[in-house]
């Protein structure tokens, strides 16, 4: 059904639709109307029999969720920015523990100086913790993602962030296509946990794992968590079938086949940069865009064969690896040809917008002069003279 | 595509405006998007919202640069820095007031612009009235679509119908329908200075 709605409800909706038994959350700026959302669902009724359980912090939120997971309920969560760090000690337990529950961050920096505003910080201190971590590139495909979320986790036993930017998604009211619920009944089968914690039937998880078998249980995390990149665009694809439109998989090119220069982002940047990819070849020059949809595990060669007729990259970071540069620029450096120069451009810190007028800058001026391997765009030149003299 | 932007503080309902507009551009078959421009949420502190109007898919996701509309919902905004920017020669102002556009003290604003664009309503005044608070957000929306006819009043009083419920919802109802009423008169008489 199409309804004009905030994008934090519409995730609600769509998690609704999950029938999740246990919700826990610890309110934080920006993912607060998500669980709002789902504790008026939960006070009223509608999502009988499932538990909306209050708790005390971030860290609560995430243990309850993995106490519930590991009780065989469906679990569900989300957080953002300091929230998710004061849950890290949960977040990589969840992965070790192979629970398939499902958290939305609502992406915000961290501090400090404290800001309250977007960026990719949060979610990627925490993305090599062992959960599949996927970036909406619209409300659309937050809603979509939340639905094929469950699937992916439940299928692979593991834990699943669908990260969707903070106030730019989370606060936007768009008309959306959401989704009825006997719809993703079919789409989504009833949980059935590997195991379960049961008194009548007592088994131990999370035992300590000595030297002799620490690197086999890793090894093994690893080799499952890669599995998702064959089934993530199996879930998209039956999706498309189901629903009647793309959301998800790993990556997302845009006017690529016969493109120069090819410009790489994450989460909701993606339709400014595809207006500008537009406007760009209007005016001769042959731009094209991908978008990594599925961030850990990183599709290397998805992006290799996506990237393979670019002469020259570009890619926008929307979080510093301070000290380094961009995370996804380290990821997508690997999967160029040799020889394709690659310059990394951090963007959006802290909820800096980044504007059609910037990034077509930016883009005239790789396509021009060149960009250094490393800048900032919109950078307060002026500011910084006067505080570095 | 229609861009608009709105300005006000914490507690008069901008981004509840913004969101409104978007609901009534959606039930009249457009595409629309809003979203606010947050700072720390609290009352008083300056507040802006935008919304965009399209009659195909929006994608974009960055704050309105180009200023279709600008919407005023607290008058003591007026000399803050960049509240006029992004503004182009046909653009429309409606800024909530008493008095007119020309004796707001913003006079250098209306060079080179059509009058019949430069519009003010006493959307507090009627708020008072007809809600018996002073919200002007719904008065102001009102006053927006009479003048820019982006959208047809009655889809806005139908977005008000989904927002408010019972005597509030006809409250805010009515004070659209009257600030639209106001306007209308405002902009035929610039037309005809």
């Amino acid at each position: 059904m199409l309804d004009q709605v905030e994008g934090s409800q519409a995730i609600a909706h769509a998690v609704a639709c999950c029938r999740p038994q246990v919700v826990c959350a610890y309110p934080i700026t920006p993912q607060t109307h998500i669980v709002e959302g789902l504790g008026v669902r939960v006070k009223e009724g509608s999502l009988a029999p499932c538990a909306f359980i209050n708790v005390e912090s971030e860290f609560a939120a995430l243990s309850v969720a993995i106490g519930a997971s590991a009780a065989g309920s469906r679990a569900y969560t989300a957080t953002a920015s300091q929230g998710l760090l004061y849950m890290t000690e949960a977040v990589y337990n969840a992965a070790g523990l192979g629970l398939p529950i499902v958290m939305t961050v609502a992406n915000r920096a961290i501090g400090a100086p404290i800001n309250i505003w977007n960026d990719h910080s949060d979610a990627m201190a925490v993305r090599d913790s062992g959960w599949v971590q996927m970036y909406a590139a619209d409300n659309q495909e937050a809603v979509d993602l939340h639905i094929q979320a469950f699937r992916i986790a439940e299928e692979l036993s593991v834990p699943v962030m669908i990260c969707v930017d903070g106030f730019v998604l989370t606060h936007a009211f768009e008309c959306l296509d959401l989704p009825e619920p006997t719809a993703v009944d079919s789409f989504l089968p009833p949980f059935v946990p590997r195991q379960r914690l049961d008194p009548e039937a007592p088994l131990t998880i999370g035992a300590m794992v000595g030297p002799d078998a620490f690197m086999e249980v890793r090894y093994l995390a690893h080799t499952n968590l890669r599995r998702a990149l064959e089934l993530i665009p199996a879930v998209a694809s039956d999706f498309n079938h189901q629903f009647g439109r793309q959301s998800g998989g790993l990556v997302a090119p845009y006017r690529v086949e016969d493109a120069g220069m090819v410009v790489v982002a994450q989460g909701a940047v993606a339709g400014t940069l595809h207006q500008v990819v537009d406007d760009l070849r209007a005016e001769g020059l042959p731009v094209g865009a991908l978008t990594i949809t599925t961030y850990r595990p990183f599709p290397l060669d998805a992006v290799r064969s996506a990237l393979a007729g670019a002469e020259q990259v570009v890619v926008i970071d929307r979080a510093l690896a301070t000290g380094s540069g961009g995370f996804l620029a380290a990821d997508v450096r690997p999967a160029l040809a040799a020889g394709v120069p690659c310059a990394n451009v951090v963007a959006g810190l802290g909820g800096r917008p980044v504007t059609q007028a910037s990034l077509r800058r930016c883009l005239q001026g790789a396509a021009g002069p060149g960009l250094e391997p490393l800048s900032f765009l919109d950078l307060r030149g002026a500011v910084l003279e006067e505080v570095l003299q | 595509m229609f861009q608009v932007r709105i300005h006000g503080r914490g507690g008069q309902g901008v981004v509840t405006a913004a969101e409104m507009l978007s609901v009534a551009a959606f039930l009249h078959g457009r595409d629309s998007q809003a979203f606010p421009s947050f700072g720390s949420e609290r009352m008083g502190a300056p507040v802006v919202a935008y919304c965009r109007i399209d009659s195909a898919p929006i994608r974009i996701h960055d704050p309105v640069a180009e200023v279709d509309c600008l919407v005023i919902q607290d008058p003591t905004l007026l000399h803050e820095a960049d509240v006029f920017s992004g503004l182009h020669a046909d653009s429309y102002v409606l800024i909530n007031s008493e008095r007119t556009f020309m004796a707001l003290g913003v006079e250098d604003i209306a060079r080179g612009r059509r009058l019949e664009r430069l519009l003010t309503v006493p959307a507090t005044d009627l708020a008072r009235k007809y809600i018996g608070r002073p919200v002007p957000n719904t008065a102001l929306l009102g006053g927006l679509v009479a003048m820019t006819e982006i959208v047809p009043l009655t889809a806005v009083l139908a977005a008000i119908r989904r927002r408010f419920e019972g005597e509030l919802a006809d409250a805010n109802a009515m004070v659209a329908s009257a600030a639209a009423a106001y306007v209308r008169a405002e902009r035929e008489a610039a037309r005809h200075a």
